[in-house]
């Protein structure tokens, strides 16, 4: 515009200048700003409520509550699985600033193994941000009163209480009612399958087995939430809202406390089971397998040395005989075998056999022995039941075939779970022609029939499933499902675990029933049955059967005895017994390892046993 | 109002060589910045009573100022530059280091940080080389002017304080703007710029420097590292909301979430707790200084007081165009406080020195140039 440049200062031009200059400068300022308005409406309006997510996001946090883990009560209210108090000394590592020196502080006030504060040291690196770990647990009194003395000078170490699982009876119920312990990957992969994680966030304790384990979902409980405003050091300002947790509920069982005492008690240092069932419903009165552990070292964390040693040994006292022990059953068998030859017409309750001490397959040669070397002489089924004659049950089996014995005996409960309100239970063994081909790769024999008939052979059962036949055949074919929880109990109500019977088994004569149960009676009643020496002078009736189960195979003409053989081969002794025998009340199931015979080893156990719990009725009934 | 109005305290303000606007547009957003503040600190007194002691002194200054002629400021500009350019030499020589930056001289009494002695001393010192030629100027009036602004520039640079010399630089280039430079360079500038940038990327800009630019090209590449500032501090200007969260209830900022909180990003403070609004209301009060500035510029009766005082009205805005830029996500964190709300000693004084220089250039009139 200006072709020639003014030489010399022009003012009004140079003034002019400077205000173009000046508004021009102005123009852009506002337009900055215009530019700065429009970024705050985009942030501020826009997304304003992304932002206050996000805002939300910093601030709020959701710390969860533990709810407590119901209680097991006993039938009578005694506790038999409490909550108690643990103390623990626990550091952040975010307001320590020197861990390992800390440690060492630690350690000189209560002790910390070295293995321990390596552990320790480990932990550290993998924690979540501003979560205390825990140093050490369970500490004594003492310890506690040390740590609190010194807090001061601690700084980022705190003192942590709890609630964990406390079994006062320590070894009595350990395989009935389990132990807790600390959640490991494998159940954590299982709560996230089941889409629970969520419930367990503040749980470090899950069922590891027995009952805690079968109704971990109801003992459990919920858990709660506490919504805390935090600031940027994860220190909580104020809460904001909260759900407190909602306890799992307590579990009321039908176990007695006491005759699990005596159950013990009367086991001794032997390597057995006892199962004392109501046969009407299936309730457990008691569930006691020898030998038994502590499962509050579980709770606590078991060190390794004291694991091996229950692992390996030779007792092997993990394993829960009532469940998991499988034993060929024997002689407690032929009552249920009386009611299939009977429902068959194999027998009649008139029908006699003529026992001369051993029984032989029609064109073998070799015989198979009844336990009285010299036989019983005619034999009809009563008298085959009361003084446990071999040789008929023999002679039925092989002549029942076994399919039918395979197919019928599977309905008294044998080769399947029986449904207990445990998880570790063993499906023992029926078996067949079918799986002795797919088993062994082997044709059935007609030998293998023979035994069969004596509840030896291929057999195997549980504790359990025994008590469950029992109560089938007491219950003229109905099934209940044995259980240990009775009912579960809240604030609002009782749930009852107690399922209703199941007809297993119809019978085309219902008198077969009463010929079995009458033959129990007479087992125990009358002079010269097998349990009668045990049984004698009770105040109240009873049936019942012994049984004597070989745990190796004899020779055809090698005699048993006892003392010549190592201990581990001598013959399991066995019982299934009730009373009263008119309406049975209870029934119980006795199995001792390598006791030898059952009419006199299982047979008093579950004599006392039956004493005891009627001893102990009475005097709850004369009370009130 | 009426007192405002009143002839005889008209007469005050002219006795004290006061801008009764400008005055007041001042103390209106130093009130703000202490309830901010006072928020902002967590309610810290020991915070509140030093910002105010700085308020003070900063006034005393703005008012010894006032009382100078603009022809003083014009004799001792050269001396000043010179000086201050003598001592940021020392500074990197001998400074004291801060912060992981050398940015201050050790007086022995006390600690002084020449640079922001510069952010006066160049605008003062182009102003006056300006003056001394007709406008517009000749080129090479202007390469002169331009490497009056790069040499201290480059120097506080390389302490490292990128904010200052940004600050400083464009304090300079404003005088020469204004000045008269011609459009074809100005055009020409804005093309070279964006290499210059990428040479500045290559052989100037520190590590730090980088990663901020880095950072502020995406934040959320790095929300835990140097991307946390920003994002913490959007978080905070987002969920403010139109209305804000109330004084004192911003969460990001009592809570602590939100860093230098007191600081660089009290505006994200400001934004959270008084919203929209508040901003609003904020940039209405700078919009209304500057265009004060730009006034008293424009009324003024030599060009090296137009040049001063139009330079430091604009540099004034660029401090809070930058600051709020850098905290709401317009521009890279460059470390520039918000000018008079921030908490910071002596950025506040040497700003205050030049709204005292811009208040006497307005009253500070000869009687030739009425006539």
């Amino acid at each position: 515009m200006i072709k020639r440049r003014p030489s010399i200062q022009d003012p009004a031009a140079e003034s002019q200048m400077f205000n173009q200059r000046a508004l021009f400068g102005f123009v852009v300022v506002m337009i900055c700003f215009l530019v700065v308005v429009f970024n705050q409406y985009k942030l501020q309006v826009v997304m304003h409520d992304h932002y206050v997510t996000r805002a939300d996001g910093n601030r709020i946090k959701l710390i969860p509550q533990p709810p407590n883990r119901g209680l097991i009560y006993d039938r009578n209210g005694i506790l038999l699985a409490e909550n108690r108090p643990i103390h623990s000394v626990e550091l952040i590592p975010e307001q320590v600033k020197n861990i390992p020196e800390m440690l060492a502080e630690l350690a000189k006030l209560i002790e910390i193994s070295p293995e321990r504060q390596q552990e320790f040291l480990k932990e550290v690196k993998y924690h979540r941000r501003f979560v205390s770990i825990a140093v050490k647990e369970h500490l004594t009194e003492q310890e506690v009163a040390i740590i609190a003395v010194n807090q001061h000078r601690l700084p980022g170490v705190t003192l942590e209480a709890r609630l964990t699982r406390h079994y006062p009876y320590g070894e009595l119920f350990t395989h009935a009612i389990g132990y807790i312990g600390k959640i490991n990957a494998k159940e954590l992969d299982k709560l996230e399958e089941e889409g629970v994680t969520a419930n367990y966030a503040a749980s470090r304790d899950i069922g590891k087995i027995g009952l805690e384990r079968y109704y971990e979902s109801q003992l459990h409980g919920q858990v709660g939430f506490q919504q805390v405003e935090v600031n940027n050091r994860g220190r909580v300002i104020r809460i904001l809202d909260s759900k407190p947790a909602t306890s799992g509920d307590d579990l009321i069982l039908s176990i007695d406390m006491h005759l699990q005492q005596k159950a013990k008690e009367l086991l001794g240092e032997n390597r057995g089971a006892i199962v004392a069932m109501d046969p009407r419903d299936g309730a457990v009165i008691a569930f006691y397998s020898n030998p038994s552990y502590d499962p509050n070292l579980f709770v606590h964390g078991i060190s390794g040395k004291n694991y091996r040693e229950l692992l390996e040994s030779p007792d092997r006292p993990l394993v829960n005989r009532v469940t998991q022990g499988v034993y060929p059953p024997a002689s407690t068998i032929k009552p249920h075998m009386a009611i299939l030859g009977l429902e068959h017409g194999t027998v009649t309750e008139q029908s006699r056999i003529a026992d001369p001490g051993f029984y032989k397959l029609p064109n073998y040669s070799r015989p198979y022995r009844d336990h009285v070397r010299w036989g019983h002489g005619w034999v009809d089924v009563y008298t085959a039941i009361t003084k446990s004659c071999d040789t008929y049950f023999y002679d039925l089996a092989v002549k029942l075939g076994i399919d039918r014995i395979s197919d019928y005996m599977k309905k008294f409960g044998f080769g399947s779970r029986t449904g207990i309100d445990v998880m570790e239970e063993s499906a023992g063994l029926m078996p067949s022609k079918e799986w002795k081909r797919a088993r062994h790769k082997q044709n059935w024999f007609p030998g293998d029939t023979v035994s069969l008939g004596i509840g030896q052979s291929y057999w195997s059962t549980t504790p359990m499933q025994l008590a469950l036949s029992t109560a089938i055949l007491l219950n003229d074919g109905l099934k209940p499902t044995p259980h240990m929880g009775r009912y579960f109990r809240n604030q609002l109500k009782d749930t009852s675990l107690i399922a209703p019977l199941e007809r297993v088994i119809e019978v085309k004569n219902p008198n077969n029933w009463q010929i079995s149960k009458e033959a129990m009676r007479q087992t125990l009643m009358v002079q010269g049955g097998t349990g009668f020496n045990a049984f004698k002078g009770i105040s109240y009736s009873a049936g019942g059967k012994t049984g004597t189960a070989q745990v190796i195979n004899m020779a055809a003409n090698q005699k048993y005895d006892a003392n010549a053989i190592k201990e581990i081969h001598r013959d399991n002794a066995m019982f299934i017994g009730y009373a009263p025998a008119e309406n049975p009340t209870i029934s119980l199931t006795v199995t001792v390892e390598n006791a030898g015979g059952g009419g006199s080893n299982a047979a008093p156990i579950a004599r006392k046993m039956m004493d005891y719990y009627f001893t102990r009725q009475s005097a709850a009934g004369a009370q009130p | 109002m009426n007192r405002l109005k009143d002839p005889s305290h008209k007469g005050l303000l002219a006795k004290l060589h006061l801008d009764g606007p400008l005055l007041a547009g001042l103390l209106l957003l130093c009130i703000t910045g202490l309830f901010v503040l006072y928020s902002a600190s967590g309610q810290h007194w020991d915070m509140m009573a030093a910002h105010s002691t700085r308020l003070v002194i900063a006034f005393g200054a703005m008012l010894f100022l006032a009382q100078v002629k603009p022809q003083t400021f014009s004799f001792w500009a050269v001396p000043l530059f010179l000086a201050g350019t003598a001592m940021l030499v020392m500074v990197l020589a001998f400074g004291h280091v801060g912060k992981g930056a050398q940015r201050w001289l050790d007086l022995g009494f006390m600690k002084f940080q020449p640079s922001e002695v510069m952010k006066l001393a160049v605008p003062m010192a182009v102003a006056w080389y300006v003056s001394s030629h007709p406008l517009p100027l000749k080129f090479r009036h202007l390469i002169i002017g331009f490497i009056m602004c790069a040499i201290p520039t480059v120097l506080i640079q390389q302490q490292p304080d990128l904010g200052t010399s940004i600050l400083i630089f464009v304090a300079g280039i404003f005088v020469l703007f204004l000045g008269g430079m011609s459009w074809r360079i100005i055009t020409a500038l804005a093309l070279i710029i964006p290499v210059g940038c990428y040479s500045m990327w290559l052989f100037v800009m520190h590590d730090y420097q980088k990663r901020r630019v880095l950072t502020f090209i995406n934040p959320e590449s790095d929300p835990l590292g140097s991307g946390y500032h920003i994002i913490q501090s959007k978080i905070a200007i987002g969920s403010g909301g139109f209305e804000g969260k109330g004084w004192m209830h911003g969460t990001q900022s009592q809570l602590e979430f939100l860093p230098e909180r007191h600081t660089d990003f009290i505006f994200s403070v400001f934004s959270e707790e008084l919203g929209m609004i508040g901003v609003l209301f904020l940039l209405a009060l700078y919009a209304f200084i500057i265009a004060r500035g730009l006034i008293i510029a424009s009324r003024a009766q030599d060009n090296f007081s137009k040049l001063l005082a139009g330079s430091i009205t604009l540099t004034f805005f660029v401090y809070v165009f930058v600051n709020i830029g850098m905290v709401s996500g317009l521009l890279p964190v460059v470390g520039v406080p918000l000018p008079l709300v921030s908490y910071g000693g002596t950025s506040m004084v040497t700003l205050m020195a030049g709204f005292g220089m811009l208040m006497s250039i307005s009253t500070h009139k000869r009687l030739l140039a009425q006539q």
